[in-house]
């Protein structure tokens, strides 16, 4: 620190400043990037670009296969002719229960959508426990319970389970692991691949509501919503869709990392661009009043009954149809395009008629939101 | 939505930007000072709808990206102690310093904490008597009154447990250090809103009187920044330099008296060094020796953790105005919020970070 130029109370003149400050300007300068981590950060769980580099440096080299590497939210493989789907899925929600759901539905409703994103018809949950000791009976009764309704208005059985207790401070409350298995129909061959430029993007309702609604319940930010979880099975939606047209090319839900992440992906897959118009994108109002307090993008935040829908250009509007027939479609919009421009891209054209870039999550936004 | 909506409106955008181009005779060179405006300005485009009339450069005005390596260093110190809860803003956790950060100091063990408010550090403290908090107090005269009236709460309290690492910084003498650089070529500026809603616009009447420069005091929203950029224009086309108020909505000549007597309660005018620009006389806040009880630098040993700044990125000139972040060579490549080389690519307010993750399908990497 140099001499100060104390000149009292009135004192910041220019005077002050030293010149030799300025002089070399570029002589000032910032430090070197982080050594590559040697420890996970929350960030590697928030399904952005630190969660992809875990699949890219730890888990397909030592893991990878065919089926694996397709990194398709469901695994489809054929045996004896039938061709099953496969997916699991692990549920660190806080709180345990939140306006429009808990973990227990939550858990159920997550591992169904995997399925369906992959066009199967869900048919079988497993259901595994990590517990923290001392967790109240009562609130396991709830979660279960809730399980349990969630499966049967879905028309599906859960038929395994494992329960396993560890002590006070080495979980938080209740974990949730759920395997789920599914048909999927000859002829149904959906990808994250398979996006063509023209292609029409399309999501089936508000944008955020899960993630809005499990912040406005976090320690030292709870506020006063309206706004629920929008946690839904989304396999019926599925359904209505593929059977209204065959051009779909790829379906998957925004959950953690939102619309942004998701939508990064497909790009990246299929190695197109895309092209979001920002006056079509759905996103309720007291959502958007929300994000603008917290600083926070809708773009990036957590959905967990929405499905974004990619979708051949001939096919746009009876997808759209199909999908706003749908009690849980009937906000769906075109929100898009799939572009031969800015590959692995997402860019999006403000009302002001410029574009800026959507980008994949970097770090953290809300931690533990499913 | 209400209050927002009509400082988005696309008619009253075009229009603007319209008369600014057709006002301006020449591309005016100015700069936002705030990184909230420029967080604006590059997600909406709006240098894209003035074309060649302006030049806009990025100001200094984002409080992650001027926070000095040394106290981030010494924040990471101090979380790695084991009774010590170190309690910060979110943003303030990815910022590298010389060898770790935050993150990655959580994830070893230690005690580190997000909130949104001071006030949450103070409730923090009351509830774990045994524990050391420390909340990292950084950012400009915006923030200063929240963090003043955390420490007289904590005093009202009569909380040991209770300090600030206090890393503050005030906009008007790192304008004055920018227009002292021979190399300057700012015209006219956006003044922080926000900042101003605190203290007023005297300070700025000051400089305008020194450096015949125009100044307009601006607001966050696109309108808000083209009316400013529009005023600042017809300023310069006519030959005046004046302080004017674009953000009327929310400030007021005089500022807000009860923050501004806050902050003067429990702080003092002091010298700070800004990161990538350096020290600058008299351009920060400490504690005031009757509140050193609260000052975590002199609770704990600090004075050690210094760090030399290498020499890598060209952030100085970038927070200086002097360049754009598009012409450093690192920029999108070596560089990334991921990999940040330097502070401006860490905030999202960062200048850096705010081209990266709006605009750069616009440039070739």
């Amino acid at each position: 620190m140099p001499p100060t130029t104390n000149t009292g109370a009135t004192s910041l003149h220019s005077e002050s400043v030293r010149n030799d400050e300025t002089k070399d300007l570029a002589a000032f300068s910032c430090p070197v990037p982080l050594p590559a981590g040697e420890r996970i950060l929350l960030g590697h769980g928030s399904g952005g670009k630190l969660s992809a580099e875990l699949l890219k440096n730890i888990f397909l080299p030592a893991l990878g296969n065919p089926v694996l590497n397709r990194l398709e939210d469901q695994a489809i493989v054929s045996l004896n002719g039938v061709r099953l789907a496969i997916t699991t899925d692990s549920f660190v929600v806080k709180p345990l229960i939140f306006r429009g759901g808990d973990i227990g539905s939550l858990a159920v409703h997550g591992t169904i959508n995997d399925l369906a994103m992959g066009g199967a018809e869900p048919l079988w949950l497993s259901a595994a426990f990590i517990l923290e000791e001392g967790l109240p009976i009562e609130t396991l009764r709830h979660v279960v319970g809730s399980m349990h309704e969630a499966a049967a208005n879905a028309g599906v059985e859960i038929i395994t389970g494992d329960t396993k207790v560890v002590e006070k401070g080495s979980a938080d409350g209740i974990f949730i692991n759920t395997t789920g298995i599914g048909l999927v129909r000859e002829g149904i061959a959906l990808s994250a691949a398979q996006a063509r430029p023209g292609d029409a993007i399309l999501v089936s309702g508000m944008l955020g509501d899960h993630g809005i609604a499990i912040l406005a319940e976090r320690e030292g930010l709870q506020f006063e919503t309206a706004v629920q979880s929008d946690s839904a099975p989304l396999h019926t939606l599925v359904a209505s869709l593929l059977e209204a047209t065959r051009e779909v090319r790829c379906l998957r839900d925004p959950t953690r990392g939102g619309l942004s992440s998701t939508l990064n992906e497909i790009a990246a897959s299929s190695g197109v661009g895309m092209e979001l118009e920002e006056t079509s994108i759905p996103v309720r109002e007291e959502v958007r009043g929300a994000c603008e307090m917290l600083g926070l993008d809708p773009l990036y935040v957590a959905n967990e009954g929405k499905l974004v829908a990619i979708v051949a250009p001939a096919s746009a509007e009876a997808a759209l149809r199909a999908l706003q027939n749908h009690p849980l479609g009937k906000d769906a919009r075109i929100i898009g395009r799939v572009t031969s421009e800015h590959r692995c891209m997402v860019v999006m054209r403000t009302p002001f008629g410029t574009t800026r870039i959507v980008d994949m999550l970097t770090g953290d936004q809300l931690p533990r939101i499913c | 939505m209400k209050y927002l909506d009509e400082y988005r409106d696309v008619k009253i955008a075009h229009a603007l930007a319209a008369e600014i181009r057709r006002r301006s005779t020449r591309p005016w060179v100015l700069m936002e000072i705030c990184g909230g405006q420029t967080h604006t300005l590059m997600r909406y485009g709006i240098d894209d709808l003035l074309g060649e009339s302006v030049q806009l450069v990025h100001g200094p005005g984002c409080p992650v990206c001027v926070t000095p390596l040394e106290m981030i260093d010494r924040a990471i110190a101090l979380a790695r102690l084991p009774d010590v809860t170190l309690v910060s803003y979110g943003d303030m956790l990815r910022v590298p310093g010389s060898e770790t950060d935050l993150f990655h100091v959580k994830a070893e063990g230690g005690d580190v904490r997000v909130v949104y408010s001071p006030a949450d550090a103070v409730e923090l403290a009351r509830n774990q008597p045994e524990r050391q908090v420390v909340f990292f107090a950084i950012g400009f005269e915006t923030t200063a009154p929240a963090h003043a009236m955390a420490v007289l709460q904590a005093d009202r309290l009569g909380l040991r447990n209770f300090s600030l690492l206090v890393s503050h910084v005030l906009v008007p003498p790192a304008i004055r250090t920018l227009l002292s650089s021979p190399k300057n070529r700012v015209q006219g500026f956006i003044a922080p809103g926000h900042v101003c809603t605190v203290v007023g616009m005297r300070e700025y009447d000051d400089l305008v009187r020194e450096f015949h420069v125009p100044i307009v005091v601006g607001g966050f929203e696109p309108i808000d920044l083209l009316e400013a950029i529009h005023m600042l224009v017809a300023q310069l086309e006519e030959g005046r330099a004046e302080v004017e108020n674009q953000y009327s909505r929310s400030v007021q000549y005089e500022g807000n008296r009860p923050a501004q007597e806050a902050v003067a309660r429990v702080f003092e005018v002091s010298d700070r060094k800004w990161r990538g620009i350096g020290p600058i006389p008299e351009s920060g806040l400490r504690l005031r020796e009757k509140y050193a009880a609260f000052d975590a630098e002199r609770l704990f040993d600090l004075a050690d953790v210094c760090a030399e700044e290498p020499r890598e990125c060209i952030s100085a000139e970038v927070l200086l105005g002097l360049k754009k972040p598009t012409d450093c060579s690192a920029f999108g490549t070596r560089c990334t919020p991921e990999k940040p080389l330097g502070a401006p690519m860490v905030s999202s307010e960062g200048a850096c970070a705010a081209y990266y993750q709006y605009r750069r399908h616009l440039v070739t990497l």
